[in-house]
């Protein structure tokens, strides 16, 4: 295997910061490169966790559990239910909000998932390469700081907008309780302009959830993929912030 | 004034109220409602100088269960409505007049009453082949409405046919059945929707326009915001049955005769803003829910063409096949999911080949 230092070719930028980063650290003799700071690394689990509630939740808000016994004062499932899905649904609005306002203050990396360079060539020719090392037609795959353009693409598609698409129209399904004169619908009531009937916004929000679905399965093997086949540490940067180059 | 209007006062002096009577009648307003007591003479003034507001209704490509709904109301009654509140000068489905004789009406009251009336509309226009799928008093009805539209002070879209354009303009709509509000785009439109739309409402609408002299604060949609602003969901009796988890699973099982919650059974009142569960129909006796049954969301647009009433996830049909998000979501999430553990077998396949290639890469 080629030289760490030598292999992110691709982010040129960087080969300072890696070579700077290898000397510190506690990874001995490997080069680490800090790329996800704290505000990062807290969003990410934090917004993890709470999607997997607002899935869990949300799909029991479509399709309810068996119908509970007893008298209806005595229960309250449907409404804890209901309660646990709206809780998470303002902590994930908050935490991506704060996603957001970090890409502004953070380091570049943080800048990443919110933008694709689509009008540079390279940002193209790197994409092909992924998308060829995918398909099992390149050898090595190549090195990069944070994300690969592939990888950009598929965090810009399925976190950034996938879920910027659920808290606006999960907002304007809310507006429906919390009534016309509440803050939600001024903000959100729009989205029911684009769909007069709420049963098609349910709808979409319903299907929106299983594009989450999707772009997990899809997030999670390519984290994990990735940290075995590129032989840099993935997972464990998401937890200590900091990138080890292996070999 | 364009014209000599029939004030309120006159109609309450005909039906052979006293002056007298009638000035009793206003102290009595004015004391009940807590004002001073100089708004006695308001009240006389404004009921002796406000004309009553001409009404043309119109029938397009419906079914009359508008005018159904409307001669039900008990509060006002509908006779009120009609002899007292408004003059309805034209209804071709009620009134006594026909032929050249009722169209004669038409043309009178747009030069008489220009920019005064309002125009109640029942039904749609079909547009395709010239508007020729509905023809009224020999002409395409979209002509007529096009014309009556043009001097009325508001039009008043009844029903989910004039509102949303409702069964007839289901897909694929072969006579392009169109909402009002697609064809007449210069005039104030109130939409009161529903299949039909619940009397009272119908008569309320009317009660606040000819009271207040003005027309009633519209949503977004256009809908008068005092009957349309709230789901069936958030005022129906059985709510707290839903919060509990307390589901009819099928008709007729012991929850259903318990008067359980009818989300399962695909009920639309989460979804369809109307007042029904407040309101409620015939005087207010019952409702849909009331009788067992899931509401079908009548109010609401497109519910036509949603699939079926008694489905909780209904259909989308943007990607050419009739399925659920359920439906859709599984297939491209186990798409997906399918291809991740080819890729990952391919993968580990092509790892294990390379190392034996390669013996000494240990890692």
């Amino acid at each position: 295997m080629m030289d760490a230092v030598e292999c992110p070719a691709q982010s040129k930028p960087d080969l300072a910061a890696i070579a700077a980063d290898a000397v510190g650290g506690h990874a001995i003799g490997r080069p680490t490169v800090y790329v996800y700071e704290a505000p990062v690394r807290i969003c990410h689990w934090v917004n993890a966790f709470s999607t997997v509630a607002l899935m869990t939740t949300g799909y029991l808000i479509g399709m309810p559990l068996p119908s509970v016994e007893g008298e209806a004062s005595a229960n309250f499932v449907m409404g804890y239910i209901r309660f646990a899905h709206f809780a998470a649904g303002q902590v994930l609005a908050v935490f991506f909000i704060t996603r957001v306002f970090w890409a502004f203050v953070g380091n570049h990396h943080s800048r990443q998932i919110f933008y694709l360079p689509a009008h540079r060539k390279q940002f193209w020719r790197e994409m092909l390469d992924e998308v060829r090392w995918y398909a099992f037609l390149e050898h090595e795959p190549k090195m990069y700081v944070g994300h690969n353009p592939l990888a950009r693409t598929g965090m810009f598609t399925g976190f950034t907008l996938f879920v910027a698409y659920m808290i606006i129209t999960g907002f304007a399904l809310y507006s429906e309780g919390s009534g016309i004169d509440s803050w939600q619908h001024k903000l959100f009531g729009w989205v029911f302009a684009i769909w007069p009937n709420s049963q098609d916004v349910h709808t979409w929000h319903h299907l929106g959830m299983w594009a989450l679905v999707t772009f997990v399965i899809v997030h999670v093997y390519a984290a994990i993929r990735a940290d075995i086949m590129s032989r840099q540490g993935i997972i464990s940067s998401m937890v200590s912030g900091e990138r080890q180059f292996r070999d | 004034m364009g014209a000599a209007m029939e004030t309120f006062y006159s109609v309450i002096r005909r039906q052979g109220i006293t002056r007298r009577s009638f000035n009793k009648f206003c102290s009595l307003t004015a004391t009940s409602l807590g004002l001073e007591p100089l708004a006695a003479d308001r009240i006389a003034n404004a009921l002796e100088t406000k004309p009553r507001v001409p009404v043309i209704w119109m029938h397009g490509l419906e079914c009359t269960c508008c005018s159904e709904s409307f001669i039900r109301s008990a509060h006002p009654l509908a006779k009120d409505a009609v002899l007292s509140m408004i003059s309805l000068d034209y209804d071709d489905t009620i009134m006594a007049a026909a032929g050249h004789q009722a169209e004669a009406i038409l043309e009178e009251t747009r030069a008489k009453y220009k920019g005064q009336y309002i125009l109640a509309v029942e039904g749609n226009p079909p547009l395709n082949e010239g508007g020729m799928f509905c023809i009224d008093g020999g002409k395409p009805f979209v002509e007529k409405l096009k014309m009556m539209a043009d001097d009325a002070m508001a039009i008043m879209a009844w029903g989910a046919c004039a509102s949303w354009g409702c069964v007839q303009a289901a897909k694929p709509n072969p006579t392009q059945a169109t909402p009002i509000d697609k064809v007449i785009t210069d005039k104030p439109i109130i939409k009161v929707p529903g299949c039909p739309p619940i009397a009272e409402v119908m008569t309320g609408v009317i009660t606040f326009i000819t009271t207040f002299g003005k027309l009633p604060e519209l949503d977004r949609h256009g809908r008068p915001k005092m009957f349309y602003s709230q789901r069936i969901h958030d005022k129906c009796y059985r709510r707290s049955h839903f919060d509990a988890g307390q589901f009819v699973e099928e008709w007729d099982d012991e929850s259903a005769r318990k008067g359980y919650c009818l989300y399962k059974m695909g009920c639309k009142g989460p979804t369809t803003y109307n007042a029904c569960s407040t309101v409620r129909w015939n005087g207010g006796v019952s409702f849909p829910i009331q009788s067992g049954h899931g509401c079908i969301g009548c109010s609401e647009d497109g519910f036509w063409d949603k699939g079926s009433f008694y489905d909780r996830l209904t259909n989308i049909k943007q990607f050419g096949i009739e399925k659920n998000a359920d439906q859709i979501g599984v297939a491209a999430a186990g798409a997906v999911g399918a291809a991740v553990a080819v890729h990952a077998a391919v993968t580990a396949v092509k790892r294990l080949a390379s190392k034996r290639a390669d013996p000494k890469q240990d890692h």
